[in-house]
């Protein structure tokens, strides 16, 4: 009977002597979905137009993260930050592009045709020779990155919204509204989406697909460092950045691995999810279950949506 | 060609024998072996990367200044296990029996890996030194024979972090009906001092409230929701890696004073508030040596490794409070081989007479001032019983303008009536599920 | 020439049924039980135990359970860590509750509790298919390790580390820090060639075939009257026997002390199936072959850089990391199918070296 009062109704009292608090974990659970979504956004490109389940992008975002500490940390003292942030920024774009033309060069081409698991196998190959590599480039330590962005927070009436949170919430905004644009007015842009419907047949229309693979992941690769830069901001940039690609993970099944506008209301769903109940059915849980939580409730979607929210139906022919 | 065979096999047999017989006449080793299980890789290579340049750099500077200890070299051999177990276990094994010592110590730098490592080092007779880290109950020296972890463990530490807290609030009956949040790493680490805080919530009434954290620690925006509702009066943290700076970050960001901020000596370098940058200052520590480079060991480690370009790290990070601790745990290494020398009155040690070794450490304010290491630490002196030593323990607290750590309270006594307690009825446990007789000390 | 099966006849039934129909892969396997169960417990060592054997003979173990899933049945699982620790924690329980009961019944024990486990989170793939179950039984991965870690039950209400109690075996030490490297392997082995023995009888009987036309198109397994729910559920069964019997070996006999979030967490569960990838989807040798391989490779690697060229250890291990990464692509663009698949096309080479026309 207590336990039955803890979970049904104790909580609910809860947020409503709290609003508060309540109002302010709704904001922290739909802005950390935001950042899960950044993360999600990436893999979902990639899915989209080449069907790889590229398991690198959590390790894409620490290397385009270390890449950009190291050449801020390169670039002459004397040059007045703004310009230091963006030659570095554009270094750093310069550096995603052209590891993604050797990524379709090497791992990409002669595995056409593959199935899907082959092809995921061989992403998290690259996982570890990215990691290798960005660690024997600028070394293990903790980078602090600062590109000026703002860290402060903001009191409105006693709920606390962090500056950062923000940011990265346009910055994802503004992504997306890009991408979309990209996608649906631009030539590559419809390229794109014919190869994402059917390769062979994007393929006999004379669409270049290993054009377009390095396309998709060179938008993957900057997807990858707007991500790393919001993550880094907060923590450093250090290796541990890599691992945000498991939160990107029921956020992904949640909203389908096709599709843009999934990735980023599923991340909502599973910010604001985990963040309520971890906070508000504290006492029933004793904390720390967010990880399993989120995709908990992304299983329980799957089971009545198995294509998840926005996925392609799935049809099945004998 | 039979007999060629024959001569062949004959000359063999002369030369390993010749070999054998070199071995057992010569006097001396050549060097002594001294592993160190390192993480410059991985998730917690952060941490991992100054404690091991501090340990690799004394030894260096020894083997430069008197030639080794007591005139013999010393070669670390570090192994990489990027804070994993089962790596550190194949570490372990082929370490073991390295060079002409064997190992003499191993440094396990990981509370998980301290506990695989207890019943095989035991058997091996190789003592472990968990520095203030580690399985707590191993301070009772007659069920862990080969178990160190002082200057103090994280059991004490907690009962001292509780005595400052009683001390600022003016008094430990003012602790009736606090509240004191621990935000820990989810893992057998972080839940160490839950216990003790347990039973001194109880006996001093404050409230305790658990708040674990996952592996890594990358997003901790539910956990400092929940200290916004609970609203605790100090917050004490063990942490490890990137969860650190997260935590600190995310205390500013909820304008948590930072002042009643308390992080395990595991929280309290300068890695971990520097992300966060200017909102970190007044963050408090605990620590068991000072911090800064302000002492003659340092400048001798600058002088005989950094100036001959043998530095392990960057020579702007020597004296950086995870560097002094790596250099600490060589220095107890180191005397804990001399006084192994000393006590068996041979160069030929092995791992079980620098356990000898270290039951032996009696390091008073003088033995601190010829190490070169003035008021780096509080005298200490471990036994067989007391693998822990008496470990006073400081609070720290950065200084972000200057960009360093001050130690701003006294050495605080932990409260060793109540740990010790603990302590005796864990290692009890241990010794019976294990069919372990206690040796006696006497 | 070297592997020719001309003139190898099979006069009754019995002989073409059996599990090595060929003369050649006769003597091949008596020669490797030979050198396992005749030379090696006699060299082996606490290093080769502990660092190569021991870790090579549990992730085959493990390898060869998620083989049965993944490989065979076509079901995408990334739950492997958490079902090792069910396996683990369970013959931890088992052990302190019963301490007379025989390790060899521990373990067995074990492995029922993860299949019943196994069952529990193999619903799901019913409706769920593909990498969106691969990533719904990561579900089970994070719930139970979660649990392991939160619930002081399982962990006897002490630290959440847990330590293998000491534990014979026919009179031999096989558990605890005493133990002979020689017992520990040899026990380890005899699962190994029971469960082997086990797995390539399973996955040739009618259980196998129906796994296999579930994975190839599950609707037209239907179809033909093979009900998919049951067999899959059976195949999760019988993989989690085998990853949970791995998993309490691991805590029993290769660390001796585990810690669930870190001993099997979300990394174990890649590792065992790079295995299975490197080794080969639905080949019981490939899960041995890919074990060998992940198992092995690291520590070779680091003997070769570290003890040879005298690399210093932290270039080494992210050299290592690159060559690893490498490697693994190398081998997917070279055999997408594996080295079972490279061994098996050895195989037809040499039937026909050195005349090849």
């Amino acid at each position: 009977m207590e336990l039955i009062y803890a979970v049904l109704v104790q909580p609910f009292v809860d947020m409503y002597l709290d609003p508060l608090i309540f109002i302010e974990t709704v904001i922290k659970g739909l802005m950390a979905g935001v950042l899960y979504s950044l993360v999600a956004l990436g893999f979902v490109l990639i899915f989209k137009a080449s069907g790889v389940f590229n398991f690198a992008q959590g390790v894409m975002a620490l290397f385009a993260a270390l890449t950009l500490t190291g050449i801020m940390e390169y670039m002459p003292d004397g040059l007045p930050k703004w310009l230091t942030v963006i030659v570095a920024l554009g270094a750093t774009v310069v550096i995603m592009i052209l590891l993604a033309v050797i990524i379709e060069r090497v791992v990409l081409r002669p595995l056409v045709n593959q199935e899907l698991i082959i092809l995921f196998m061989a992403t998290l190959g690259l996982s570890y020779v990215l990691e290798g590599a960005g660690d024997l480039m600028w070394g293990s330590d903790v980078k602090v990155l600062d590109i000026g962005l703002p860290t402060d927070i903001w009191d409105i009436g006693g709920v606390y919204v962090e500056q950062l949170d923000v940011t990265a919430a346009i910055a994802a905004g503004s992504l997306v509204a890009v991408l979309a644009i990209f996608f649906t007015k631009t030539r590559i842009g419809r390229a794109l989406r014919a190869v994402a419907d059917d390769h062979q047949a994007a393929l006999s229309v004379g669409i270049s697909l290993q054009q377009i693979w390095v396309i998709v992941w060179s938008v993957a690769g900057i997807v990858a460092l707007v991500a790393g830069i919001m993550w880094g901001s907060k923590s450093g940039v250090q290796f541990s950045l890599s691992l945000i690609a498991l939160k990107a993970l029921p956020v992904l099944i949640l909203g389908g691995f096709t599709s843009i506008p999934g990735a980023i209301i599923g991340g909502l769903i599973i910010g604001l999810g985990e963040k309520v109940v971890e906070v508000f059915w504290y006492s029933v849980h004793g904390g720390a279950v967010e990880n399993w939580f989120a995709f908990m409730l992304a299983l329980a979607f799957l089971m009545f949506r198995p294509q998840g929210l926005f996925g392609d139906k799935i049809i099945e022919r004998v | 060609m039979r007999l060629s065979k024959a001569s062949i096999a004959i000359a063999a047999a002369g030369v390993i024998a010749g070999a054998a017989w070199a071995e057992t006449a010569r006097a001396d080793y050549d060097s002594y072996t001294v592993p160190n299980l390192v993480y410059r890789t991985g998730a917690y290579a952060p941490n991992g990367i100054p404690l091991a340049n501090g340990f690799i750099d004394y030894f260096n500077m020894l083997n430069e200044r008197d030639g080794g200890v007591e005139g013999i070299k010393v070669d670390v051999v570090e192994c990489e296990t990027g804070y994993n177990t089962k790596v550190s276990v194949e570490c372990y094994e082929n370490l073991k029996n390295e060079g002409q010592s064997g190992a003499l110590v191993f440094n396990p730098h990981s509370t998980g890996v301290t506990y695989a490592l207890i019943p095989k080092a035991s058997e091996d007779k190789i003592p472990i030194l968990s520095m203030g880290y580690g399985r707590t109950s191993a301070a009772d020296g007659t069920v862990f024979p080969y178990i160190f972890n002082f200057p103090a463990t994280y059991w004490s530490q907690a009962s001292a972090f509780v005595k400052y807290v009683g001390e600022k609030e003016g008094g430990m009956e003012n602790l009736k009906g606090k509240k004191i949040a621990l935000v820990f790493h989810n893992s057998a680490y972080g839940k160490e001092p839950i216990k003790t805080l347990e039973t001194l919530g109880a006996k001093y009434g404050f409230e305790l409230m658990l708040l674990p954290v996952d592996h890594p620690g990358q997003e901790q925006k539910a956990t400092w929701l929940q200290v916004r509702r609970g609203k605790p009066d100090w917050i004490f943290m063990w942490g490890w890696g990137v969860m650190n700076q997260v935590a600190i970050k995310e205390a500013a960001a909820i304008r948590f004073p930072m002042d009643k901020f308390i992080g395990v000596w595991w929280s309290g370098s300068e890695n971990d508030v520097a992300p966060a940058g200017p909102a970190a200052n007044g963050y408090l520590a605990g620590t068991m040596h000072a911090p800064g480079s302000n002492f003659k060991a340092l400048e001798e480690i600058k002088t005989h490794v950094y100036a001959k370009g043998n530095g392990a790290g960057e020579e702007a990070r020597v004296g950086e409070v995870l560097y002094n601790r790596g250099m600490l745990e060589a220095i107890f290494t180191a005397e804990a081989m001399r006084n192994a020398i000393k006590i068996h009155g041979t160069k030929d040690i092995r791992g079980e007479h620098v356990r000898d070794g270290f039951e032996a450490i009696d390091l008073k304010e003088a033995d601190f001032d010829r190490l070169g290491l003035k008021n780096f630490m509080k005298p200490i002196k471990i036994t067989c019983e007391n693998h822990e030593g008496d470990g006073p323990i400081a609070i720290q607290q950065w200084d972000a303008a200057a960009g360093k750590w001050n130690i701003v309270s006294e050495w605080i006594e932990p409260m060793h009536d109540v740990v010790r307690a603990l302590v005796k009825e864990d290692a009890a446990a241990y010794a019976k599920e294990n069919n372990i007789t206690p040796r006696s000390c006497s | 020439m070297l592997y020719r099966e001309t003139g190898q006849f099979k006069r009754n039934y019995a002989a073409d049924q059996q599990l090595f129909p060929i003369f050649q892969d006769k003597i091949l396997l008596a020669a490797i039980l030979v050198v396992a169960l005749a030379i090696i417990p006699f060299v082996i060592n606490d290093y080769w135990s502990k660092a190569i054997l021991l870790p090579f003979m549990v992730y085959a173990l493990v390898a060869l359970g998620l083989n049965i899933l993944v490989g065979y049945c076509g079901q995408i699982s990334l739950g492997t860590g958490g079902f090792m620790a069910v396996g683990a924690y369970s013959s931890y329980k088992l052990c302190t509750a019963f301490p007379e009961l025989n390790l060899i019944f521990v373990i067995l024990f074990s492995g029922g509790c993860t299949a019943a486990v196994g069952v529990l989170f193999g619903l799901p793939s019913l409706r769920i298919k593909g990498f969106y179950l691969a990533v719904a039984t990561l579900a089970a991965q994070f719930f139970l390790i979660w649990m392991f870690n939160k619930v002081p039950w399982f962990y006897n209400y002490e630290m959440s580390q847990i330590t293998a109690p000491p534990r014979e075996v026919f009179g031999f030490l096989v558990s605890g820090p005493q133990a002979e490297p020689a017992a520990q392997y040899l026990f380890v082995l005899g699962f190994i060639i029971v469960f082997t023995w086990i797995a390539l009888n399973l996955v040739r009987g009618r259980v196998g075939r129906s796994w296999m036309s579930i994975r190839d198109m599950d609707i037209a397994a239907e179809l033909l009257g093979i009900r998919p729910l049951q067999t899959k559920l059976l195949a999760f069964a019988v993989s989690s026997f085998y990853i949970g019997m791995g998993g309490a070996i691991i805590f029993h006999i290769w660390l001796g002390t585990v810690e669930a979030t870190e001993a099997f967490d979300i990394l174990q569960s890649f590792f065992v199936l790079f295995a299975i990838i490197i080794g080969g989807l639905g080949s019981v040798l490939g899960s041995f072959l890919g074990a060998a391989f992940m198992a092995l490779m690291p520590v070779g690697l680091k003997v070769v850089l570290v003890d040879w060229i005298g690399m210093v250890p932290v270039t080494a291990k992210h050299i290592e990391f690159m060559l690893v990464g490498s490697l693994i692509i190398f081998f997917l663009i070279k055999e997408p199918h594996g080295l079972a698949r490279m061994w098996q096309i050895a195989k037809e080479k040499l039937r026909l070296w050195p005349f090849p026309y």
